[in-house]
């Protein structure tokens, strides 16, 4: 077998299964806010067209949520099977808000999805159009709830260690609740959801313009798209520079990591638009760089520095240092509970008590590391330089090109050119993988760039894994990626072969509302939404 | 921040709220799980396979939801018991993890193309997903009746030493084909409830045996359990609201000690009776053609069969067979007190808005399944 351990190979099966989720997940995400949003305009219109177009953007939803559920309920469990120490350590602070994900929302979406497909026969039109909101909001809030306790890996806040009980335990739920990342990460998420839903459909209903089939649903649905993913387009770069503030503030190590920025520069920092990051050599070469700029956007000021690479490492040293004495005192307060001394050297640096574990990788016991394995412990914090800087690069022009996109798809879809502009509709059929490109590499800028922190600066990665045997962790991970390639592979055959075979002739369904509807649609009373006879009759 | 309640009785309520989802689980996703147990076996036709798996079609999904709340749960409310179990059963986990991933995928891409060999192969993924998580779970219950061999280093860190061939013992099996038997009458009650014709009537008749044999199979367990297995009971003081750390306690081994709470409070009967008596009523009604009777009756069978062995073990939630004195009991693994609250306050706010909104969607899709429904709605599996 090759060299992997443990660690490394539970880090790859939760990279890859994460990732995996993560295929599905903005689709459901932008898809179910899009459907609701198109059987609105059916309820509002009473225009039977509009239905058609609900169940047959429907149908591809029902596919991609399939897979986006069965890949989830891995992610549930992952934490206990491969990540036991991480569960014992941080469960008391990390469980919560994934059971409320499923007391409040995951129950919701999955209650309601089945009725979305097999109540449009046994639902008054707006009871089914609450259905699928509540499908839309559902899925949003369950982002919101997994944000939430993915912020507090990126910024522990509200809790504090317990040598009782020797983890992490909470001290203010609001605070948890409440914390700044989540609300950055989450607006910033759901929106790459809602773009990723919108290029989805702008790029399928292309297809057909170019083909000349389906006319009416792909115009229909375009204009939806384009303006839905305008807004969203929009929302996501401004509030992923939010993010990015909030990182400056929480995490100035990735953000260094993402810039490829080794020494500190003078404020306002520069904005390093193209680089060659060297990791050995620890320097970024060939540098293309717009004054002030990443000074002006991280910190929102031109007086404060954006703090390099060297000087963070510097400041870690001092932190593991701190944290060997906020360690010792630890292992004070297991030998007596009672030891004063130690509580009160714990309460003033167990925000450092991080720092001295990954010692560990290193010494059994951090109080007794030398100098150059501090030295060495501290070059750990830095993340892998290369990666973040393209991945973050990657991400962030797609952002910009996704703005362009809408923007030009939308005046086009205005001016009603769409069908004209054949090089337009092929340029939105060719970016339908994009969103999914820029949602992984986006998900490798936040995870990745966290590295080696499991926990932003409470718990090494390299310490969180369960001590299972490497060849249990081998059997799962290639059983879990054969498996879900076979499933992706299904998956995308099912989606394509109904993508092509199209609306009409998917199906026929009776509705009396609006079964003899005329060319442009039923007039329809407003109360009580039935067609009612044009007057001229 | 001031907690209202004592963290004593929260460690109760969140050991009482575990056998609720656990429960839940087995009695809502326990007939889609049954019913896809019988699915090769009860569809004879392409057109009953249908049947059946829309059956459970608009709702298997919500059900499933019992076990990933039960999953976050044990998370949230007792994180060294979700450390330990799921680490250490780990290949077991993950055989079920991918049984259940079959579920979904195969209930969606079943239909979607007419080829019979595609269509049989995923009846058959259907039926892996509902009998390898039914005989897995009760091979785990099995398991943490005899005790599992798992130790705490000192920065309580678990290591489970067992193998993945251990669980499958004789007496673990026994809890897996009790689960079994007893998810397949539930979903055969199910059935039985949903379609008509000679369809119903073979599920009525699966449903009638399958309660037999999950009789004898949990009465069979119990005198096992009395006989062949020790339990365990603590012999330190016990602290009931101190810190949530396992290694400071004395354990004792001892045979019969799984029938201790049974004697000293005997109110605590009740969860055999009712694990004998649930499948037996649900025979005796499905005889009388009784479906709501039985259904009701599979159910309360359920709560019995699943509340025996938590009630007979407690305080423990998992016992340590290598080191009792690290057995996991209600005082001493769960979150901290604050943790608890907090997660009190969501579940007596969102489970019973769970409940009322899943009532809502069961009345809406009342009504037998018969072929008509795939003339009208396009969208069924």
């Amino acid at each position: 077998m090759s060299g992997l351990d443990v660690v490394e190979l539970s880090r790859l099966q939760f990279a890859l299964t994460a990732l995996y989720h993560f295929l599905f997940v903005p689709l459901t995400l932008g898809l179910s806010v899009i459907l609701a949003i198109m059987e609105s305009v059916y309820v509002m219109t009473g225009r039977r067209i509009w239905r058609d177009i609900t169940m047959f953007w429907g149908i591809l939803f029902g596919i991609n949520f399939a897979m986006g559920v069965a890949t989830g309920i891995t992610m549930e469990f992952q934490f206990g099977t491969n990540w036991s120490y991480y569960s014992h350590y941080v469960g008391d602070v990390f469980g919560a808000p994934l059971a409320i994900e499923g007391l409040m929302a995951f129950f919701l979406e999955a209650t309601f999805i089945g009725l979305f497909f097999f109540g449009w026969d046994r639902l008054s039109k707006p009871g089914h159009l609450a259905v699928t909101w509540c499908v839309a909001f559902a899925s949003n809030f369950s982002a919101l709830w997994i944000l939430i306790a993915n912020a507090w890996m990126q910024h522990p806040v509200g809790s504090r260690f317990n040598p009782e009980t020797m983890r992490m335990e909470v001290t203010d739920f609001f605070a948890v609740l409440f914390n700044p990342v989540a609300q950055s990460k989450f607006v910033h998420t759901v929106s790459a959801g809602y773009v990723t839903g919108s290029v989805f459909v702008l790029a399928i209903s292309a297809y057909y313009l170019l083909r000349g089939r389906h006319v009416e649903i792909a115009k229909r649905s375009m204009t939806v798209a384009a303006s839905f993913g305008l807004a969203s387009a929009l929302s996501v770069v401004v509030l992923g520079d939010e993010s990015g503030y909030e990182t400056t503030q929480n995490q100035k190590m990735k953000i260094a990591a993402m810039e490829g920025m080794w020494h500190t520069e003078p404020a306002p920092a520069p904005l390093t638009v193209f680089g060659i990051p060297d990791q050995q050599a620890r320097e970024t070469r060939y540098r293309i760089q717009i004054p002030w700029l990443l000074g002006l956007l991280a910190t929102r000021s031109i007086s404060q520095p954006v703090p390099g690479i060297f000087e963070l490492v510097d400041d870690a040293k001092g932190r593991i240092r701190r944290g060997i004495e906020a360690f010792g005192a630890v292992q004070a307060l297991r030998r007596n509970p009672r030891d004063a001394a130690a509580r009160e050297t714990l309460d003033k640096s167990q925000d450092d008590l991080g720092y001295a574990m990954l010692l560990r990788r290193h010494v059994d016991d951090p109080a007794k590391a030398t100098d150059a394995q501090i030295e060495q412990a501290a070059w750990t914090t830095v993340p892998d330089v290369p990666v973040l800087f393209w991945a973050f690069r990657t991400m962030v022009g797609l952002g910009f090109y996704f703005i362009t996109l809408f923007a030009v798809m939308f005046l086009v879809a205005a001016r009603r050119e769409l069908e004209r502009r054949r090089w337009l509709l092929r340029l939105a059929f060719y970016s339908l993988p994009l969103p999914w490109i820029a949602a992984e590499v986006g998900w490798v800028v936040a995870e990745y760039g966290r590295q080696p922190w499991i926990i932003e600066g409470v718990m090494p990665t390299f310490l969180a894994a369960s001590p299972v045997p490497v060849s249990n962790v081998w059997i799962s991970l290639s059983g879990f990626v054969l498996f879900y390639t076979v499933l992706l592979v299904v998956d995308l055959y099912l989606m394509i072969k109904y993508a092509r075979l199209g609306p009409s002739e998917t199906w026929e369904v009776p509705d009396m509302a609006t079964r003899h509807a005329p060319p442009g649609g039923v007039r329809v009373d407003r109360e009580t939404l039935r067609p009612r006879p044009t007057p001229a009759e | 921040m001031n907690v209202p309640i004592d963290y004593d009785t929260l460690r109760v309520i969140w050991w009482a709220l575990l056998g609720v989802l656990l429960i839940g689980f087995a009695i809502f996703d326990g007939f889609d799980l049954g019913t896809a147990i019988l699915l090769p076996f009860l569809g004879r036709t392409d057109m009953e396979r249908r049947l059946l798996i829309n059956s459970v079609g608009p709702v298997w999904e919500g059900n499933q939801v019992w076990f990933i709340l039960g999953g976050g749960a044990m998370f949230a409310a007792w994180p060294p018991l979700y450390a330990t179990a799921f680490s250490g059963f780990y290949l077991a986990m993950f055989v079920v993890l991918l049984a259940l991933i079959l579920r979904p995928v195969a209930f969606k891409f079943r239909g979607k193309l007419e080829n019979a060999a595609w269509r049989t192969m995923w009846d058959w993924a259907l039926f892996i997903g509902g009998f390898v998580p039914a005989l897995i779970f009760g091979v785990a219950f099995g398991n943490v009746l005899e005790g599992v061999p798992f130790y705490f280093d000192d920065d309580l860190r678990p290591y489970y030493i067992g193998s993945f061939f251990g669980l499958l013992n004789p007496f673990a099996l026994l809890c897996g084909l009790v689960s079994v038997a007893m998810l397949t009458t539930h979903g055969a009650v199910y059935i039985w409830m949903k379609t008509v014709d000679a369809l119903a009537e073979r599920a009525r008749r699966a449903g009638i045996a399958a309660s037999l044999v999950t009789f004898a199979l949990f009465a069979v367990g119990g005198v096992w359990l009395y006989a062949g297995i020790a339990g365990y009971t603590i012999t330190s003081a016990i602290d009931s609201a101190g810190p949530s750390n396992p290694l400071r306690k004395t354990v004792e081994v001892a045979a019969g000690a799984w029938f201790d709470n049974y004697r000293t409070t005997p109110w605590t009967v009740i969860a055999p009776l009712l694990g004998l008596g649930g499948p037996l009523l649900t025979a005796v009604l499905l005889s009388l053609r009784k479906p709501l009777g039985a259904f009701l009756a599979s159910a309360v069978g359920l709560l019995g069969i699943i509340a025996t062995p938590g009630l007979a073990m407690f305080p423990f939630i998992l016992p340590s067979s290598s080191e009792p004195r690290m057995s996991l009991t209600v005082w001493d693994a769960s979150s901290s007190h604050l943790t608890l609250f907090v997660m009190l306050i969501a579940a007596v706010i969102f489970l019973p808005i769970i409940l009322a909104y899943t009532a809502w969607v069961y009345r809406v899709l009342h009504g037998k399944i018969t072929p008509k429904m795939f003339e009208t709605n396009r969208q069924a599996y």
